[in-house]
């Protein structure tokens, strides 16, 4: 398939990416981030469920790096294994809200008959704080983590679709999807070889910043004590659980919500960076 | 001269739009003989693309016939329409926007053999290479993207997609006037090449007469919807017979400065297509303009062989000499 020709736009995005030092410090912050908490089993110092009374509250230093936590369990292992859950959460809000985003962004730009009951739908779900819709629906739905996942995706997925939306409005008029119809190509080919393969990239940038959201919504979650089943360590549930420590042992709750705004901050970079580097005006002045 | 390949009859296209209806396209009436170039002429807003458009049904008529080798397109169901599409292609304006910037030359060109699903993905290959040398490309520039091109190589991959399945009869919507002129003719001499050779049907709009006189057998000069005038080009342009013909006519710049000539020029704009004039649609800015102008419809008046003017005062203005 690569021609030693074919500079294709995306080689071409790869190196305006990386030609920014902020955005290469997040990218590789946040993929040793995913990489420490992908093999937990491997690198953790112990087992994140091993309690021990003796080792109660102990401070960080000594045999627990980063202390133990109110059951004497490792905060650092149960950071990584936490971290499992946080990230796939974000991962998982940020996939399934991108599959119904796009489904239904296109439906609705593409169909005008549906595009009135969509869109009406997308601004009544937009017209509710994100937290209070997830709640919401995390009543409705049970707190376990797949509940969570599904309802954080409902929360976000007016935003893709909104965008979908758009972008196949404009699209949709433009002389080389009007030349596939004069071909007799197929509206599925339309939609997804012309519309949805064009409009790729707002749909990475807006995701990347779901999942960011999407982690933050979920350690709100779990510390107002809607979120994931607190037995499930999460971010948000060690957060939720050091906060009754929070005069005797403060690290419980610094370690975790450094975590998270370290690795948020990250995608926040990363989006960023995407957005710039696909954005042909803004990458000519970096 | 044997059957015309496309017949087409009062064909109208009505835009709904907030403030009314838009007739962009009113009772419209005219052949396009085989092995033809017609050119259609006219000012921005006259209608001239949205006809383009509606002959194909990229845009739906709304009432009219268009007879294409004796079958009324506009009667035909989705899918007979898909599989008539072979047959008719349309090249655009735009070399950039005609081209998805993420598809490679290959996959742009061989779009409508897939979507027919002719051949195999080797034979489509071999397709695509031919075309494109038939185009004046090289088959090395197969696998690369729109953006590695100029405007004209853009322009000649959009005739190559055109051209790949074959199709007896190409609208080319403008398809030069976007490019610089040294371009322009080696597009316009390809056009010529390629309709010799493969006996191509074209309908050439465009806004830009001594194009269409390079270019074309027949013209048409459409002004608000309705055709003004149509005739061979060669009487057309030496002997108008409509007063819109004239105007622009006389609006070609000559490359000798010390000619002098009498110019016909039309004052204000092209009335709003919302509130047309009623009676002739061109009488607001005709220099022959009378009351009779005012009333009744245009009906054509032959001035000569296949040579039609809509002017109520032909007879006076243009046959007597």
């Amino acid at each position: 398939m690569a021609a030693p020709s074919a500079a294709s736009p995306d080689a071409n995005f790869l190196a305006l990416l990386f030609s920014r030092r902020a955005v290469l410090l997040a990218l590789i912050v946040f993929a040793a981030i995913l990489l420490l908490c992908l093999f937990a089993p491997l690198v953790a110092p112990a087992d994140p469920m091993k309690m021990s009374v003796r080792a109660r509250l102990s401070p960080p230093g000594g045999d627990f790096l980063l202390g133990a936590d109110a059951f004497g369990r490792d905060v650092l292992s149960r950071l990584l294994y936490a971290g499992r859950v946080s990230l796939m959460i974000g991962l998982g809000v940020a996939a399934l809200a991108s599959v119904a985003g796009v489904a239904f962004g296109l439906l609705a730009g593409f169909f005008r008959r549906l595009d009135g009951p969509i869109s009406r739908l997308v601004d009544a779900m937009m017209a509710f704080p994100d937290i209070l819709l997830a709640i919401a629906l995390v009543s409705i739905l049970g707190g376990s983590v797949v509940n969570v996942i599904i309802a954080l995706a409902i929360v976000y997925t007016p935003r893709i679709s909104r965008i979908v939306r758009a972008s196949t409005l404009v699209i949709r008029e433009l002389p080389y999807v009007e030349a596939a119809r004069a071909l007799g190509s197929s509206t599925r080919t339309i939609m997804f070889t012309h519309v949805l393969r064009n409009i790729l990239s707002p749909i990475v940038v807006q995701a990347t910043f779901i999942f960011a959201y999407a982690m933050l919504a979920e350690a709100g979650l779990s510390f107002l004590g809607v979120g994931i089943d607190p037995k499930t360590p999460s971010w948000g549930t060690m957060i939720n659980e050091g906060r009754q420590y929070l005069d005797q042992a403060a690290f419980l709750i610094v370690f975790p919500g450094l975590v998270i705004s370290v690795s948020v901050l990250a995608l926040q970079l990363i989006g960023d960076g995407f957005r710039d580097a696909l954005d042909p005006r803004l990458a000519k002045d970096l | 001269m044997s059957e015309p390949l496309l017949k087409i009859r009062n064909l109208t296209k009505t835009f709904n739009a907030p403030s009314g209806a838009v007739q962009a396209v009113s009772d419209v009436s005219f052949d396009i003989p085989r092995g033809s170039i017609t050119g259609l002429v006219g000012e921005s807003g006259s209608g001239k693309t949205t006809l383009g458009r509606a002959l194909l049904r990229l845009i739906e008529p709304t009432s009219g016939e268009t007879v294409f080798d004796g079958q009324d397109l506009n009667t035909l169901s989705v899918a007979e329409m898909r599989e008539a599409r072979k047959r008719m292609q349309i090249i655009f304006q735009d070399p950039v926007s005609s081209l998805n910037p993420r598809l490679r030359v290959c996959d742009i060109i061989a779009e409508g053999l897939k979507a027919h699903r002719i051949g195999t993905a080797r034979s489509r290959r071999d397709t695509v290479a031919s075309l494109l040398e038939e185009v004046g490309l090289s088959a090395d520039h197969m696998s690369r993207f729109p953006h590695e091109f100029s405007g004209g190589q853009r322009q000649r991959i959009g005739i190559a997609r055109a051209l790949a399945l074959e199709p007896e009869f190409i609208v080319a919507d403008e398809s030069v006037s976007a490019l610089d002129v040294s371009i322009q003719a080696q597009v316009l001499n390809l056009l010529l090449d390629l309709r010799k050779r493969r006996n191509l049907t074209m309908l050439f709009i465009a806004h830009d007469l001594s194009v269409v006189e390079y270019l074309c057998d027949q013209i048409a000069v459409m002004y608000l919807g309705k055709i003004a005038e149509i005739g061979p080009s060669r009487p057309l342009y030496e002997a108008p017979a409509h007063p819109y013909t004239e105007a622009l006519l006389s609006a070609i710049p000559l490359p000798d400065p010390k000619r002098n000539r009498s110019r016909t020029i039309l004052r204000g704009d092209i009335p709003s297509p919302l509130a047309p004039p009623s009676g002739c649609v061109f009488r607001t800015r005709c220099p022959h303009a009378e009351d009779a102008c005012a009333q009744g419809d245009t009906a054509a008046i032959t001035v000569g062989a296949a040579h039609q003017s809509y002017c109520k005062r032909t007879e006076e203005l243009y046959v007597r000499a």
